[in-house]
């Protein structure tokens, strides 16, 4: 039972979302390991990829966002969850930099598509994009397709970092991280 | 999205299931189904619509990089990556890799494959599997385990947290260490870590004996529909030791047809990759491998714990080998288990054979040898490196000149090989569980589920599995919608 004058403590709506990267950043935030079980009673995941949610929802408070922006479908998404979200972080360094991902971007798409598939019937040209995203000429750190509220770099971000971070975000307090725990790589 | 449907029925007058998206975690995938004027399934195929193209930027770059580099193709088996990569760059630089390194390497390897499949079993595939393919969609998630098997959810969290913290232990981090580099490893592990490790195993074997008893629960369970779940005969590709024992790091490359009978054996990765030929499609950016000899449809080939298990002649280690002789009840005599649902299940034995091992390797002296790196220069021009990935057999295959710049670069993954299984499963499942005008959620979750069983890792051009949100439409051949269903 709850006492009386006191509101039940709401729990904080948190996505996290895997664009164009390894899914190592999810890995690392899994490293969390029986932290996990605790994290989960103080947040609802409501979209992600360890969740059964098809669209991305309305009022979301915190979106960890992983991977790089690299097709039309990316684009989409993080605007949407522009618009959504209350905090949204770029998590680690693909979303922060463009890291590995962003590794394509002194090629052309049409030479990289070409050095790739070789057959006649290779994903290219308008057939193709009827059913697949269009990829986009760059790969952008997710800052150049939308604002970002807070970095957390890393490849990955260790867990160490992403529970420094939870830790701030839950008690509404400002994320300082300490200088080592703001390195790249 | 309707009128596109329209559009294509105009042309064929047929009737389209869209599945879209089915990942996020995979990657970015969707399915689409085509059903007949009679609402039978006339086709199925699932769509890849992730691309990065490293085999592309990687070109220019020095071999030396490539562990490092390739790594981040994948986070869940960057281990993997890291393995095959600097087993080609071994190749070019033509020496002899130390004893102790290659222990090592292995000690890391069966890390990654715990805490890889240990993934797939309880976070990912687990809420089906314990909760029910039709239990809640809200509920059917790892939180919702947490709330109805808290115990189960910790174990496989605490079986996870092993496997990486080895992998930590040994390389500094458990994602994307920069450990394994061409001609060994850059450090060994200390006699306190290694008695950390020997301690823990006891739990560890404690909650596999639990998830086998889970397992082979569901197997009962879901009897009725096994034959649903990918369940044909394919050949069946994996390493196996020189002995013919189950193996994940070095040996050669066996085929097996779906009756059990070898098809080749001792096969170097170079003979292997002569005989393998990648289609392409228009539809997917994911390529369609096949075993050349047999053609398209005859030379589809599945890897993985399913195909490992059926390769092998034994696993080499008590429990795995008293757990794969159950197992192999399931194929009959002689013969391969062929229902992809079984890939969950040798998914367990594979995380026991994991487990013993690193007991093995823990124990053993030769872990103390302190040379762990050879040293040299560029000796060949192409080097080709091959492991066991935890979704099967992983080729990295380099050409570079003289100074170790790469001019061609293969990269063969686990989970493209599977990829023509992957859609007969999908078109499979279709068949048996969509006919008429009627969807429901339970049968979503059985076509994801489908999937889900490959534990499929589609990048490695791009991976994780995990929920995969479903948006079903049937429409009529005028297009009109018939039914509906979306969970979220």
């Amino acid at each position: 039972m709850v006492e009386e004058g006191k509101e039940i403590p709401k729990k904080i709506r948190l996505a996290t979302v895997w664009l164009g990267g390894c899914s190592g950043c999810h890995m690392s935030l899994l490293d969390l390991d029986e932290a996990l079980i605790d994290l989960l009673g103080y947040v609802d995941l409501v979209y992600g990829p360890l969740v059964d949610a098809k669209e991305y929802p309305d009022a979301v408070d915190i979106c960890l966002v992983e991977g790089a922006v690299t097709n039309v479908e990316n684009l989409e998404l993080a605007r949407r969850i522009r618009t959504n979200t209350r905090t949204v972080v770029s998590f680690g360094d693909c979303a922060v930099t463009g890291n590995v991902t962003s590794m394509r971007n002194r090629i052309p798409v049409s030479d990289l598509l070409n050095a790739v598939y070789h057959e006649a019937s290779a994903p290219i040209g308008a057939e193709a994009l009827k059913v697949l995203p269009a990829l986009l000429k760059k790969v952008i750190p997710l800052h150049q397709a939308i604002t970002v509220d807070l970095f957390l770099p890393g490849c990955p971000p260790d867990p160490e970092r992403i529970a420094a971070v939870f830790k701030a975000l839950v008690a509404s307090a400002e994320v300082d991280l300490p200088a080592d725990m703001r390195t790249f790589g | 999205m309707a009128v596109d449907i329209k559009a294509k029925m105009k042309v064929d007058m047929k009737k389209t299931v869209t599945i879209e998206p089915i990942t996020r975690i995979e990657g970015h995938a969707k399915i689409t189904i085509d059903l007949d004027d009679a609402g039978q399934v006339a086709d199925a195929r699932f769509h890849v619509t992730e691309f990065r193209g490293f085999e592309k930027f990687c070109i220019g770059r020095s071999f030396w990089e490539m562990p490092g580099i390739t790594a981040r193709v994948c986070g869940i088996c960057p281990v993997s990556h890291l393995l095959a990569s600097s087993k080609a760059g071994d190749a070019i630089l033509g020496v002899r890799t130390p004893a102790p390194a290659v222990t090592l390497r292995r000690l890391m390897n069966y890390a990654q494959m715990v805490q890889s499949h240990a993934l797939s079993f309880f976070l990912l595939s687990g809420p089906d599997l314990l909760l029910g393919m039709d239990a809640d969609p809200a509920e059917r998630n790892m939180a919702g385990l947490v709330k109805m098997h808290p115990e189960v959810a910790r174990a496989g969290i605490r079986l996870r947290a092993f496997g990486q913290a080895l992998i930590r232990a040994l390389g500094e981090r458990s994602v994307h260490p920069s450990w394994s580099v061409p001609g060994g490893v850059r450090g060994s592990l200390s006699t306190a870590d290694k008695e950390h490790f020997l301690a823990q195993l006891p739990e560890m074997y404690r909650t596999l004996d639990m998830a086998l008893d889970l397992m082979k629960d569901a197997l009962d369970r879901y009897a009725g529909e096994l034959n649903a779940y990918g369940a044909f005969p394919s050949l069946f590709v994996g390493l196996v030791a020189s002995d013919g024992g189950l193996e994940y790091y070095d040996g050669h490359l066996r085929i097996v047809d779906g009756n059990g009978r070898i098809v080749e054996d001792n096969l170097t990765p170079d003979a292997f990759l002569n005989q393998i030929r990648e289609a392409e499609e228009t539809w997917s950016y994911l390529k369609f491998p096949y075993y050349t000899p047999f053609g398209t449809e005859g030379g589809m080939y599945r890897v993985g714990p399913l195909a490992r298990l059926n390769v092998c002649d034994f696993a080499g280690t008590p429990r795995a080998d008293r757990e794969l002789r159950q197992f192999r009840h399931f194929g009959g005599p002689g013969k391969t288990v062929n229902s992809s649902f079984y890939y969950h299940y040798a998914r367990l034995v594979e995380i026991l054979h994991s487990l013993e091992r690193i007991e093995e390797i823990l124990a053993d002296e030769i872990l103390l040898d302190h040379h762990i790196r050879s040293r040299a220069g560029v000796n060949q021009n192409v080097g080709i490196g091959v492991s066991e990935a935890p979704r099967g057999t992983l080729f990295h295959h380099y050409q570079v000149d003289d100074n170790g710049m790469l001019e061609k670069v293969n990269l063969i993954i686990a989970t493209g090989q599977n990829n023509l299984a992957m859609n007969k499963t999908i078109k499979q499942l279709a068949t048996r569980f969509i006919s008429g005008n009627k969807l429901d959620e339970g049968l979503l979750n059985r076509v994801e589920h489908g999937i889900r069983v490959f534990d499929p890792c589609l990048s490695c051009s791009t991976h994780e599995a995990g929920r995969m949100p479903l948006h079903l439409q049937l429409r009529a051949a005028d297009g009109m919608l018939m039914d509906e269903i979306k969970r979220g």
